[in-house]
């Protein structure tokens, strides 16, 4: 019941898609039945015309040229019902799944951040994809033939009985057999092809990991060990993968053997009745030939049903990403952050990323207009986190965040993002133009604006060196510039923005000091008046600072200025001193 | 798609028998009309019943043989395809590995992992059904023409003009979608692209509330996407109509040809019947041969794809085994400047570059010019400078991550390219700017630098790198599990672990590239104190923007645009070297006068 139910909902998940497109669907079966009628009619005629071919000398030319102009008429109209029936599918087809992968990709940018650090996105990039990608051609064969086929079975099976019951029972009794053989396999199969699609991820993951880590994987000579994990996987995956595919191919034999059954049974009785003189040759003839039609859809619609299977694996798959639980949206009643100062407060503040796991206890903090915070401490001590906080990458869990004395969950996400200009360690870069990354938070900034935040940040001068200027576009992942670049890049970004506050994480680690000097120049002018959090590792950054954290393992263990904390003589006194010790 | 047939080779008896047991369930199904003319001349004609049952039990064990034919060669089918995709994936997997950088800045990683999947995948259904229908269909049309000769030469001539005709339709469509296909392909690469970048970027998007302006940049992708395959679809869309045209057009020729040679008395009515049982058969098999060719374009489309990929040489070039070098030689009296540990000389340099330029492929300017410089063993040297100055650059030809397009670099008195790969990168430990773990555990991630170690060794290059507080204090020491691409870690405790990884390897040379980058002052000198006082102590280089951690070095590189601005110990720099002695001027006046 689970899998078949599991199937059933998704089925019905698919249908929602396809309702959009009801008027293709409707033309679409409408083709699909006008062709199926025209198909079928062309073997009467044709029986009809061999009826008039009795044998020598005994040959009606004048009946059979105007049976055979109808045989004409009759295939230019099919084509053309064919023809546009197809295209409706296409349509309908590549729409559907043009809609899910909107839907899916949309997805992505609402998740909470929760989930897209615990996958890995090589999965999620599959699901987006090759998922997508498969669920297409299952569902493009599902309408090609599921139709066509379904009104080929109710159409032959009304000709059938208006030319002779007995032969029609004879057939009717029969085929069932070929469709319980294929319901059978197909249910054998549904969870192989799952296993099937589970193992590919699998190995996507893996893939999307050595691939994407090469420099890694090349430097450590790791190259055969990741060889011989990816052989481990592709092993199950080969394993698995004939399973799935050998036995949902024993469906089509199975069927068109029941259907050389129907065939010769339609033969025989054909052949006595024809003796008793029951129906005539032609008769016969084109009963055979409907004999053919009428299983052959039986086939086609296995054939489809196990193609169904594996796109309905695929389709849950990517169910399960757009089904999934979306971040909190913003209160019905969030307001906007306007005209903000910076007062920024934090009151009994406890969060942790797991339960199990205690980071943030009861935490205190007020920031007042254009302050500056900075937060030190041990590596891997948690600084991160309060800027997960603060940007509302992450909830907290007890407690509550006031930007200008309201709640950051009472206003709007947009606003609160807005009124922070964010620079990460990790820098980031999306391929298009320098131009475009730039202007990211502002995307009506005029060139002036551009090039002098690009000024200010120091940027402009290594930009212009590149060949194509501000509209040189820039790889993946910004491969071709260098990791400071890339630095540099992300603060003109912010320096365009003019945001309200700053969060800047380790932000200038990778320039060198020449350069940065001139950036904290720059930066000192955007932080005057503007409340500022710095993760810093420098002592004039830290010594220049209103507030500074000092944090160990989670927890703001010290909290004061540079002197105060000095005098105090505790652990950030340990932290400054040991900085010039080697 | 050629050169990828080679992983079929394997499966050369699979690949033989699935179409022959296809071609044998092929040639009873052509009996079964001549069975039916029969039933229709002889059991009708002469009211046989005896022969009616007769040709009926025929029938029924052409049927049951077909059967058994088919579902062996269904199964050695599957078995060829899934072994053949099988090996190539391994193959793939194995080249792209051995790719280089400059090969790898060039592809891009997105569509090297769609080719490996998406691609793959297409190919394998590809190679499945060619293997079961392509020869079977074929087989049927022309088995059919052939059948219908020993019926009747003049009608026969219907099928003669018929094959050739829908060859030109089915093979001329299948021209025009090919080309088309790959464009279908490379659109999804671009919206397989933006959807990774903003699973990578998602706290940027997120920060700059650009998720309106990403949906809006991947509907663009996929609208353009979803329109190229509509166009593709719509020329397939041609082909069942226009094959359904031309064999019923046939049908209709057929009959009127059978129907004057009925009247001439040449042929009967049940032969009538089975000519137009073979034309029909035909249309069968076309339907489905046209099905397949929308198949088949799209592996096709997807083969020259990974081809592509093979294509793609590694531009470094391992020597021949055994070619031994006599290269150790030169390194001596070319008026190199030397970096002399103090007291100690004699034996081979650790690390020579000689008159070393780089120039990127695709790069119009030289990246590095003319570096030249010596390295004594267990020596530290820092490296500094501006960014874009070319300190990455300089300690990326060590390990041979780049070749240099003129001069050469020596590691122990030998060119790095007389060495084996694996020779020369096992000698180095490198820990890169950016700190890269992998899914599983701190253990796992460490035995990446040296298969066999011992959980001593271990702890100690914890310890050395300053990680071990850490993972002790971590649910399962060095069990803890690490997440995929190590995001459950800090920056700093990424740092720390990638730096032991490459201590664990016991290297001769170390190379830290602004890898201390996230640990705080205090943390970083520690480490490098460790370092030092390690037996065996590696040379060591640190690539830093800190003029802290550099300062203390042996010798120091001080990088400006590409050249070596100077080269001494800090002493020496402060007095001769104006660029390093602002870069130090700048960070240490302030914190200078608070200590």
């Amino acid at each position: 019941m689970n899998g078949k139910g599991r199937q059933k909902e998704t089925l019905l998940k698919v249908l929602r898609y396809i309702r959009k497109y009801w008027f293709y669907l409707g033309l679409s079966v409408l083709m699909a039945a006008c062709t199926v009628a025209l198909t079928l009619y062309v073997p009467i005629l044709t029986g009809e015309a061999i009826d008039l071919i009795i044998a020598e000398g005994l040959v009606d030319f004048e009946g059979i040229f105007a049976i055979l102009v109808k045989v004409g008429i009759a295939i230019a109209l099919t084509a053309a019902a064919q023809w546009l029936m197809n295209v409706c599918n296409n349509r309908m087809t590549y729409g559907i799944v043009r809609d899910i992968r909107d839907e899916a990709f949309r997805k992505i940018e609402i998740l909470p951040l929760k989930y897209i650090d615990a996958h890995s996105y090589g999965e999620v990039v599959s699901r987006v994809i090759a998922d997508v990608d498969q669920f297409a051609d299952g569902l493009l064969m599902g309408f090609t033939q599921l139709f066509t086929g379904v009104v080929t079975i109710v159409g032959t099976l009304v000709i059938m009985l208006t030319i002779n019951i007995g032969i029609t029972v004879v057939v009717v009794c029969i085929t069932p057999v070929s469709f319980l053989v294929a319901n059978f396999i197909a249910k054998k199969t549904y969870h192989m092809f799952k296993l099937q699609s589970e193992t590919r991820g699998e190995q996507t993951a893996l893939i999307d990991e050595m691939v994407g880590n090469q420099r890694v994987v090349q430097a450590f000579g790791y190259e055969d060990n990741a060889m011989e994990r990816f052989d481990e996987i592709n092993g199950r995956l080969q394993k698995c993968s004939l399973q799935a595919i050998f036995f949902s191919s024993i469906t089509n034999p199975a069927t068109r053997f029941v259907n050389s059954l129907v065939y010769t049974g339609v033969g025989i009785t054909g052949a006595f009745l024809a003796i008793m003189g029951g129906i005539s040759v032609g008769q016969l003839s084109c009963l055979l030939t409907y004999a053919n039609q009428y299983t052959k859809p039986f086939n086609e619609i296995s054939g489809v049903v196990t193609e169904l299977q594996n796109a309905l694996a695929c389709a849950a798959r990517i169910f399960e990403l757009i089904e999934e639980e979306p971040q909190v949206p913003d209160a019905a009643d969030a307001v906007s952050l306007a005209n903000v100062e910076g007062t920024v407060d934090l009151e009994h503040v406890s969060f942790s990323y797991t339960p199990e796991k205690k980071l943030i206890e009861d935490f205190n903090l007020k920031v007042k207009p254009g302050q500056r915070v900075a937060i030190v401490g041990p590596t891997g001590c948690g600084k991160t986190t309060l800027i997960n906080l603060l940007m509302r990458f992450y909830d907290v869990r007890e407690g509550r965040i006031r930007v200008e004395g309201k709640d950051i969950r009472q206003v709007t996400r947009k606003s609160l993002r807005t009124a922070f200009g964010m620079v990460l360690q990790e820098t980031w870069l999306k391929s298009g133009t320098i131009r475009d990354n730039i202007v990211m938070g502002r995307p009506e900034a005029t060139e002036e604006e551009v090039i002098a935040a690009a000024k200010a940040a120091h940027a402009h001068s290594f930009i212009k060196r590149l060949p194509e200027g501000y509209d040189t576009v820039i790889t993946e992942d910004g491969g071709n510039l260098s990791q400071g670049q890339k630095q540099l890049l992300c603060i003109t970004r912010v320096m365009l923005c003019q945001p309200d506050m700053l969060i800047l994480d380790e932000a200038t680690s990778s320039i060198d000091t020449r350069t940065e000097i001139r950036i904290q120049k720059a930066f000192a002018k955007l932080m005057d008046g503007r409340t500022s959090f710095i993760v810093a590792h420098r002592l004039s950054t830290i010594q220049e600072a209103d507030i500074i954290l000092v944090m160990k393992d989670g927890n703001i263990i010290e909290q004061g200025n540079h002197e105060s904390l000095l005098a105090e003589g505790g652990f950030y006194a340990q932290l400054y001193q040991s900085q010039f010790a080697v | 798609m050629k050169k990828l047939l080679v992983y079929l080779k394997d499966y050369k008896k699979e690949s033989i028998l699935a179409p022959l047991f296809k071609m044998l369930e092929a040639s009873f199904e052509l009996l079964v009309p001549l069975v039916m003319a029969q039933i229709i001349d002889t059991g009708i004609a002469q009211r046989d019943k005896g022969i009616i049952v007769k040709m009926g039990l025929v029938m029924i064990a052409l049927g049951l043989i077909g059967l058994v034919c088919s579902i062996t060669a269904q199964f050695f089918a599957a078995k060829a395809a899934v072994g053949f995709s099988t090996g190539l994936k391994h193959a793939l997997f194995g080249h792209i590995q051995k790719l280089s950088f400059s090969e790898m800045d060039t592809i891009g990683t997105s569509t090297l992992i769609t080719r490996m999947t998406s691609d793959v995948n297409q190919v394998q259904s590809g190679v499945n059904l060619v293997l079961r229908l392509f020869l079977r269909s074929p087989f049927i049309v022309f088995g059919a023409m052939i059948m219908a000769f020993t019926i009747d030469v003049k009608a026969a001539f219907v099928f003669v003009v018929t094959i050739p005709l829908l060859c030109i339709v089915v093979f001329g469509i299948m021209l025009i979608t090919m080309p088309l296909y790959k464009k279908v392909q490379t659109g999804l690469d671009r919206i397989l692209g933006i959807t990774r970048e903003n699973l990578t970027g998602a706290r940027v998007v997120r920060a700059f509330n650009k998720e309106e302006a990403e949906i809006g940049r991947f509907r663009d992708g996929n609208e353009n996407l979803t329109t190229m395959q509509m166009f593709v679809g719509k020329i397939s869309a041609l082909m069942n109509p226009v094959t359904y045209i031309i064999i019923n057009g046939a049908v209709i020729v057929l009959i009127w040809t059978g129907a004057v040679q009925v009247e001439n008395g040449y042929i009967t009515q049940g032969e009538v019947v089975a000519l137009v049982n073979y034309m029909s058969q035909i249309l069968v098999e076309l339907i489905k041969l046209a099905n397949l060719i929308i198949t088949v374009t799209k592996a096709l489309a997807c083969a020259n794809r990974i081809e592509a990929v093979f294509e793609a040489k590694s531009s470094l070039v391992s020597p021949e085994p055994g070619k031994s070098t006599g290269a150790a030689l030169s390194a001596e009296g070319t008026g190199t400047e030397t970096i002399r540990r103090n007291g100690s000389g004699a034996a081979s340099p650790a690390v020579t570059f000689e008159h070393v330029c780089l120039t990127y492929k695709n790069a119009g300017a030289e990246s590095l010019t003319d570096i030249h410089f010596q390295v004594q063993k267990g020596q530290t040297v820092g490296i500094i400078g501006g960014t874009g100055s070319g300190k990455s650059s300089v300690v990326n030809m060590i390990p041979r991550f780049y070749d240099a397009t003129k001069g050469r670099v020596l590691v122990d008195g030998r060119d790095v390219k007389d060495y084996t790969l694996e020779e020369l990168r096992g000698k180095i430990g490198v820990v890169m700017q950016k700190a890269v773990l992998f899914k599983g555990t701190i253990r796992e991630n460490l035995l990446w630098g040296k298969e066999d170690a011992t959980e001593e060794e271990m702890w100690r290059a914890l310890e050395i790198s300053q990680a071990k507080e850490f993972v002790e204090t971590k649910e399962g020491g060095l069990d803890a599990k690490v997440a995929q691409a190590g995001k459950n870690l800090s920056g700093g405790q990424k740092q720390r672990l990638t730096i032991a990884r490459a201590l664990i390897r016991r290297p001769e040379i170390l190379i830290l590239d602004d890898s201390a980058s996230a640990l705080d002052f205090a943390t970083d000198a520690k480490l490098r104190k460790a370092i030092r006082e390690m037996e065996e102590a590696p040379t060591v280089f640190i690539v830093s923007q800190r003029a802290a951690s550099i300062q203390y070095a042996d010798s120091i590189i001080v990088m400006d645009d590409g050249e070596i601005a100077g080269m001494g110990t800090h002493s020496q720099l402060m007095e001769t070297c104006e660029v390093y002695k602002e870069i130090y001027d700048s960070q240490f006046k302030k914190e200078g006068q608070a200590s």
